[in-house]
């Protein structure tokens, strides 16, 4: 490999380091340098958000992203979503609800899923229709996807409450 | 392809003048990253402006605000001060792309990506946002609507970086509004994009700056629009006469999302729509 950097960040809480090629997206270098291949090559400009992941907390397509930008930074991919062993609310809920089929852009709604629900504990279907609408599936359809988001969002607003 | 992080805007613009190679700036990557994927541009030189000190941030101060060239849209939402003051350019700013893209996209990256359809850039011009250039040797500020001079071309010279997007502190009974039309109803580019900002004195139209976007090469000022509000308190004449002014100052393009005849009528009422909504954020009455 030529041309490689080292590049030291932190991934769903632990310290990775990677060597990559200057111009390598985060999303190829997650992949097939980190293993973490929850994050999904849709279209690989931005389009479709399979490769949705958040950046020091923010929702970004890792494939709009550089390798080397994540140097010093926190990633987190679906694979951080599950705690334990045990899966997030949101991933029950979509498999409660069949809101996946082929299950390519599910990573990635679920990462701007759980990304609307942290800013927006409460939202309404318009809320979460926009809030998606960065991310395309082509074969389930959004209805249940929208559905799903709505019931996980109603339970953890219940688990926080007794949590108070 | 090599990959700088420079510390400060100047030797960021010193590290792209001196480069022999195809040079590029990069801060949210919304566009550059999506041209090298699609092989459009081979860059020897990625230049990565984020670890800049403050570049990631607004700054508050008595003359107003100070946007820096990698605050991301998201940020820019977030931000109270800033919504409060200038709702039309948060709003042009939000409407880009996904919250995906909002993440990392940035006003800078907007005006320098030079879309004739750019959202942010007529709700920039019409609050009268100005751009920093640093250059290796200089700094200057030039208002918005100088930057763009032609579909993808800026009035940056060779090495010159555009580190902030100022916003005066709005005066006393103004408001500003963007709206566009797109034929889905999120995520897609401007068929045509009105913003206007307008300062009312006693209930009428004070001041007044009209900007369009997607219906020329670059976004366009309209100084006739702007004479049709002043004067009025936004009566059914005034707003005839803004949209006539508008749809008059188009010379767009027909494209599989809109044709020419679309886009000029369209540019007018937007325009009388854009016009209420200023009028009412200024504290007008309708």
């Amino acid at each position: 490999m030529s041309n490689a950097t080292l590049v030291s960040t932190t991934v769903n809480g632990d310290p990775v380091q990677f060597a990559c090629p200057t111009d390598e997206s985060l999303m190829t270098a997650l992949r097939n340098r980190v293993g973490l291949t929850g994050v999904k090559e849709g279209c690989g400009t931005g389009d479709c958000g399979a490769c949705s992941v958040t950046l020091d907390g923010s929702l970004v397509c890792a494939c709009l992203v550089l390798g080397v930008e994540a140097e010093g930074r926190e990633v987190t991919t679906v694979e951080g979503l599950s705690q334990d062993g045990e899966l997030h609310v949101l991933q029950q809920k979509f498999i409660d609800h069949a809101a996946l089929q082929c299950g390519i852009c599910t990573p990635g709604f679920l990462v701007a899923a759980k990304t609307l629900l942290d800013r927006n504990p409460n939202p309404d279907e318009t809320e979460i229709r926009y809030a998606l609408a960065g991310n395309l599936c082509r074969c389930t359809g959004y209805d249940k996807i929208v559905r799903a988001v709505q019931d996980a969002a109603k339970d953890m607003r219940k688990a926080n409450k007794k949590r108070r | 392809m090599r990959y700088a992080t420079p510390a400060s805007a100047k030797e960021a613009a010193g590290m792209l003048s001196k480069e022999k190679g195809a040079a590029f700036l990069l801060a949210g990557g919304t566009d550059l990253l999506v041209k090298l994927k699609m092989g459009m541009v081979e860059p020897d030189l990625v230049v990565d402006i984020k670890r800049i000190p403050k570049i990631d941030q607004i700054q508050t101060s008595a003359k107003g605000f100070v946007i820096g060239a990698a605050v991301s849209g998201s940020m820019i939402g977030q931000h109270k001060g800033l919504r409060a003051a200038w709702p039309g350019v948060v709003e042009a700013a939000n409407l880009i792309g996904s919250d995906q893209i909002q993440g990392r996209a940035t006003l800078v990256g907007n005006l320098c990506n030079a879309s004739p359809a750019a959202d942010s850039v007529p709700a920039m011009i019409a609050a009268g946002a100005k751009a920093v250039i640093v250059g290796p040797q200089k700094k200057r500020t030039v208002p918005v609507e100088k930057v763009v001079q032609g579909p993808g071309k800026t009035c940056l010279g060779k090495g010159e970086v555009i580190e902030a997007i100022t916003l005066p502190k709005p005066e006393a009974r103004t408001g500003d509004a963007y709206l566009r039309f797109i034929p889905r109803t999120e995520m897609d580019i401007a068929v045509v994009g009105v913003a206007i900002s307008l300062k009312l004195e006693r209930g009428i139209v004070k001041k007044a700056k009209v900007a369009l976007g997607a219906v020329a090469p670059t976004a366009v000022v309209v100084p006739g629009a702007a004479r049709a509000l002043v004067g009025s308190k936004l009566d059914e004449a005034a707003l005839e006469k803004l949209a006539a002014a508008c749809s008059a100052a188009c010379n767009p393009i027909d494209d599989k999302r809109g044709t020419v005849e679309y886009r000029i009528r369209v540019a007018g009422v937007l325009a009388k729509r854009a016009a209420k909504i200023a009028f009412q954020r200024a504290g007008g009455a309708l």
